[in-house]
């Protein structure tokens, strides 16, 4: 199946006082119709750029970028209002139409696309429905709440049948319980609609709850790009990291081991977890080899429905005997000792 | 027949230049009246309407906005602020040959309405223009995203997203033009301010004069309540 999105060498440059801002650095990447595709980086990375040059809001400055069968950076402005109605998006400020009602918020695109009256407004019912506010329909958007809010502006985004779904921090403004009613809609839209869905978040929580692929964003430039599970299990740039350090504290930091060689006896291990591996069996035989040991730090969640996370022992015993249990361990997961 | 109602038959005021005789004013001042509302609500037809066109040019073609254009923007942007500043007793001069190739005549109200607009129009496109930049441009950029045309968002979506505050303004007109109205008297304009000017400063019968700012501090409050009710319904607030 060919990509229903792909960057090819694409860059923007912005003018600045300050000179010219690289804001997409040279970007080559693939989205696969039917995928949630997240992006993630700081704020400045260039993801809200990156986002708004899929749907032309923003035009790329180089470079070609397939969407949907169209390179958009040759279209005309008249073509990409075209392409548009095929690409919803939502934002973090929801950015409904203060001056219509939930129902007028979710028929613009509808008019804008030049549907009958009869059909906009049976199309207008299924959308409220599908997100839960068929009862809202005749309010305006301030009565309602952050969360409903977001729900009118995926219903607006949606309303035309896109095929591609754009999420530019759609639960920033949310708190964390709203946040995950709306990433459960996502993922509705994604399964029961087919559409494929590109988020952009600088919340690792966000795609670690529905992305399938994630690209890490750092100065303009792809800095990692892969399953959810491999680039946060197996991370090779600093920022990923630092983005996985940020939701799973399981690997103590030089000060944790500092206080921790303080506080135990024997040498510092810190153990990978991943499903399969077999840590419990080799611990087991800690006692055979005249080896004591204490779990001392560590954390083990779960990502993209698989185990993930590590364990820091402390080994007290002759050094032969550690020695020879580190290279159990070694033999079933990855081992960092403490130097 | 008295002297008195005789005086009043053919016209003149020698009886009624000591206070308010609502048999002689009132009609008049009722006919002033209509003239003054004649003129500012015709001004505010016209002058407002094109006030809103040129602050919707203003708005889309200043850097940044949906139809940016620099050249459109500062020819405009000029335009508006050598015409604005000008006081309008002088503008009203400035505009009588204009006046007179319209409508033939400079007297009365409706060529005051010529001049009135003239000047209404540079003032309203400052306000309309001031009240659009408050839009969030969030809302403008969901609407692109959905595909509308960037005449199709000006058209059905600028005004109604700024109407709350552009009521206040256009009420804030009302009285700027209620002003105007009285001011264009002094060169034979017709209203309240020409009642107020003939019939009491004049010939110094200050009871004219204090009817006159009564009526007028009524319509204006009128209108400022009016405004107001109006703008908060629409910001359901």
């Amino acid at each position: 199946m060919s990509p229903i999105i792909e960057f090819d060498d694409v860059t923007k440059v912005f003018e600045s006082p300050s000179g010219p801002v690289r804001a997409v650095d040279g970007i080559s990447l693939s989205i696969e119709p039917g995928e949630v595709f997240g992006v993630i980086g700081y704020s400045g990375a260039g993801k809200s750029t990156l986002v708004r040059l899929i749907n032309g809001l923003e035009r790329a400055s180089s470079g070609r970028l397939v969407v949907d069968g169209d390179d958009v950076t040759r279209l005309t402005e008249a073509q990409l209002e075209l392409k548009r109605r095929r690409i919803g998006m939502i934002f973090q400020q929801f950015n409904l139409f203060r001056s219509r009602t939930v129902a007028g918020n979710v028929g613009f695109p509808l008019k804008v696309a030049g549907w009958p009256k009869a059909d906009r407004d049976r199309r207008i019912a299924e959308l409220l429905d599908f997100v839960g506010l068929l009862d809202r329909a005749h309010d305006h958007p301030e009565q309602l709440s952050g969360g409903q809010k977001q729900r009118v502006g995926i219903a607006r985004a949606l309303a035309a049948q896109p095929h591609i779904l754009l999420a530019d921090e759609c639960t920033s403004a949310l708190d964390p319980e709203t946040t995950q009613d709306v990433l459960r809609l996502l993922r509705k839209v994604n399964t029961e609609l087919g559409v494929t869905v590109v988020v952009i978040t600088h919340e690792l929580d966000v795609v670690r709850a529905i992305a399938d692929r994630v690209a890490v964003l750092e100065k303009g430039r792809v800095a990692e790009l892969g399953s959810v599970f491999d680039v946060f299990t197996r991370p090779t740039a600093d920022v990923t990291r630092r983005f996985v350090g940020t939701v799973l504290h399981d690997r103590p930091r030089p000060t944790d081991v500092d206080r921790l060689r303080r506080s135990h006896r024997g040498r510092i291990v810190t153990a990978d977890v991943r499903d399969g591996s077999t840590l419990g069996a080799v611990l087991g035989s800690a006692g055979e080899l005249g080896v004591t040991f204490e779990i001392v730090y560590g954390g083990i969640g779960t990502l993209q429905d698989r185990s993930f996370g590590s364990l820091t022992l402390a080994l007290d015993g002759p050094d032969a005997a550690v020695d020879a249990l580190v290279d159990r361990l070694r033999a079933v997961t990855p081992v960092e000792v403490a130097s | 027949m008295s002297a008195a109602a005789l005086a009043t038959a053919v016209g003149l005021a020698a009886a009624n230049d000591d206070g308010f005789d609502w048999a002689f004013h009132g009609p008049k001042l009722v006919e002033s009246l209509g003239e003054t509302l004649y003129m500012v609500s015709a001004t505010l037809l016209v002058g407002g309407g094109l006030g809103l066109v040129l602050g919707l040019a203003l708005y889309t073609t200043r850097r940044g906005g949906l139809l940016a254009n620099r050249a459109v923007f500062a020819v405009l942007n000029l335009v508006v602020n050598v015409f604005r500043p000008i006081p309008f007793l002088i503008l009203l001069m400035v505009i009588a040959p204009l006046t007179v190739a319209l409508l033939g005549t400079r007297l009365g109200s409706t060529a005051m309405v010529v001049s009135m607009s003239f000047a209404a129009t540079f003032g309203v496109s400052r306000i309309v223009e001031q009240n659009l930049v408050a839009i969030d441009p969030g809302i403008i950029e969901a609407a692109r995203a959905t595909g509308a045309s960037r005449w199709r968002i000006v058209t059905t979506l600028l005004v109604p997203e700024a109407l709350g505050p552009l009521i206040l303004g256009y009420t804030f007109v009302f009285v700027a033009v209620v002003d105007m109205s009285a001011l264009a008297s002094i060169i034979d304009g017709g209203g309240l301010g020409a009642f107020a000017l003939d019939y009491g400063y004049k010939r110094w019968n200050f009871a004219v004069v204090w009817v006159t700012v009564a009526v007028i501090v009524v319509l204006v409050q009128v209108a400022q309540s009016l405004g107001n009710r109006l703008s908060r319904r629409v910001l359901r607030r």
